[in-house]
């Protein structure tokens, strides 16, 4: 099983989604996970069991990314987890839950340091 | 145009076993649109991983679901050894893939049971549980557990199988072969069964791969797509081939279980003719270090664990991606134009399992 | 076409025995090796707390002084760690499963 990892800019991403699609690859999956410092962000993508993930470094608090959902659209349930777990904010999502996708009793459970930052998308 | 009405589905539903909230917006008897609302049985369960010992996180793991349990195990156990660098024995390696056989096809016998109940057919349901349970006993005279195996580890497998053991397993499931052809007949001939599942809650080729469809609904679309021809865990030895149907509608994803279940029995079968004696497991050393995105195919598809570590006995990160989150983009599609009847069956199509998806 | 292709299915099962089991009347018999309740041999341990630090749902308290040996059943979920790794072998899963109950039920052993 191949897979790689890259690196890449928030400026890039949708660009090489859209690569990506042109390519005939299936978005896996959307994943985020808090470090010590920083969120990453990955971008899973597949074609034919040859896996390439897009990694993204965000701040802990108050980053941005754009919604890739207008390219995949089942990306919109993926960002609407991570913004309500996370609370990182995803612009354009094709289906915006407004942060009502998760009912978790702590808001941002799995990133719970950035308490503020904004509450509306 | 007529008035649009917005009914509410579930969270509380006869044919959902777990809640999933979906808002019908029909017109007439006709589903124009289905909004999802998920997150009510959230257990956080990716952040526990952070307090437990990651050789002890295998039993939460497999918790994360009841029915396909011990893949959830399994799949979280490739992940750790591919991060210690673990070599498994292949003796347990076949042993893994002769209980995840067992749990497809009971997880197969359950479903069929279900689909029945919801297109209304009570007797089909418990001929199809009563094979269940059969499955269920020799899983439990196997690992212990009925439902909960408890039997991967990481490194290799808790228990072993002796040889007349699964020349009796294998009797025994030739004589449920039978008996599931019976009932599989019966769903995929009986005119009144096809007049619910024929035709219903279409998905093509197109919109399956593009809207990242996994598992049986992915290839009841006609896409050869299952990760066991990856060949994870001696899988590449059995000389897979998947069993794909290209109608993509709700009967041919029956078809698809169908069959699936004489192909997990034939493995089955190359399992214990392929199996030689040797260890069981390979003793771990050290702490699991880097990040690696594991692969496996449960009974509803694609499953994927992606962890993170950083060298201490504590993930940094654990990401599940469960088969029935990647299926509710395409089940949405699905909806879209069909009867208001036919909505619990083809939610249940999907093989939907909300706390996988919401781990 | 096919229609009431059940029914051969159904008169057979009409006149052949229950496949049920007659419980609570006649009572369960699991297999050897099924991971029911665990049981402790008390006069082998020697409460040096291994279970304790394993066990993954901190169902199991061992304190030295006095020598008490302590599980909550309801917490308890049959894994075999705590057999796993009882460096004695003083601990062993029972065939049965412990009995009902409605919240915590502590099961102490004194040495």
């Amino acid at each position: 099983m191949a897979q790689q990892i890259i690196d890449i800019q928030i400026s890039e991403l949708l660009e090489r989604a859209k690569e990506m699609q042109a390519q005939g690859q299936r978005l896996v999956q959307i994943c985020c996970t808090t470090l010590s410092e920083t969120l990453e962000l990955q971008y899973s993508f597949d074609l034919d069991f040859a896996y390439t993930s897009f990694r993204i470094t965000l701040p802990k608090e108050g980053g941005a990314v754009p919604s890739i959902s207008s390219i995949f659209l089942c990306a919109f349930l993926y960002e609407n987890e991570i913004h309500d777990l996370f609370g990182v904010k995803i612009t354009g999502i094709a289906v915006d839950f407004q942060g009502k996708f998760y009912r978790t009793a702590t808001p941002r459970a799995f990133n719970p340091e950035a308490v503020t930052g904004e509450v509306k998308a | 145009m007529s008035k649009r009405t917005i009914i509410p589905f579930g969270p509380q539903h006869p044919v959902l076993p777990e809640p999933i909230h979906l808002d019908l917006v029909i017109e007439d008897e006709k589903v124009i649109e289905a909004i999802p609302s998920i997150g009510f049985i959230h257990r956080g369960l990716e952040k526990l991983v952070e307090k437990k010992d990651f050789i002890d996180y295998v039993f939460v793991a497999e918790r994360i679901c009841g029915i396909c349990s011990f893949i959830h195990g399994m799949t979280y156990c490739i992940a750790m050894e591919e991060l210690l660098k673990l070599e498994v024995p292949s003796r347990a390696q076949y042993l893994r893939v002769i209980w995840s056989e067992l749990s497809r096809i009971h997880s197969h016998l359950l479903w069929l049971g279900l689909t029945a109940d919801a297109f209304g057919f009570e007797n089909l349901f418990m001929q199809s549980w009563q094979i269940r349970e059969q499955i269920l006993d020799i899983i439990e005279e196997t690992t212990g557990g009925r439902v909960i195996f408890g039997s991967c580890k990481v490194g290799g497998v808790r228990r072993d199988i002796s040889a007349e053991k699964l020349q009796e397993i294998l009797k025994k499931l030739r004589s449920y072969r039978n008996q599931w052809t019976e009932i599989g007949g019966i769903f995929l001939n009986d005119t009144t069964v096809k007049h619910r599942l024929q035709g219903v809650g279409k998905l093509s080729m197109e919109q399956a791969k593009t809207l990242g469809a996994v598992g049986p609904m992915l290839r009841g679309s006609g896409v050869a797509m299952d990760i066991r021809m990856t060949g994870y865990s001696g899988y590449n030895k059995l000389g897979f081939t998947p069993v794909v149907e290209t109608a993509g509608d709700c009967y041919s994803r029956c078809k698809v279980r169908i069959r699936e279940l004489d192909q997990s029995l034939q493995l089955i079968e190359t399992c214990v003719t392929q199996m030689t004696e040797g260890p069981l497991e390979a003793k771990v050393v050290g702490f699991p270090n880097g990040e690696f995105f594991a692969r496996s195919e449960q009974p509803r598809g694609e499953a994927i664990y992606y962890a993170k570590a950083n060298g201490t006995k504590f993930l940094q990160r654990l990401r599940v991606r469960t088969p029935t989150f990647a299926n509710l983009p395409p089940l949405l599609t699905a909806l879209a134009g069909c009867q208001l009847a036919d909505v619990p069956v083809i939610v249940l199509t999907i093989d939907p399992c909300i706390s996988c998806a919401e781990r | 076409m096919s229609f009431l292709s059940m029914s051969k299915m159904v008169l057979r099962k009409l006149f052949s025995a229950p496949v049920t089991e007659r419980y609570p009347f006649v009572p369960k018999v699991h297999p050897v090796g099924a991971r029911g309740k665990v049981n402790i041999e008390i006069e082998k341990c020697i409460f040096c707390g291994i279970c304790q630090r394993r066990c993954p749902t901190t169902a199991i308290i061992v304190t030295k002084e006095p020598k008490v040996w302590e599980i909550d059943r309801l917490r308890c979920i049959s894994c075999n760690l705590c057999v796993d790794v009882c460096p004695k072998k003083c601990l062993a899963l029972d065939t049965q499963y412990s009995p009902c109950c409605v919240g915590p039920q502590k099961d102490s052993y004194h040495a």
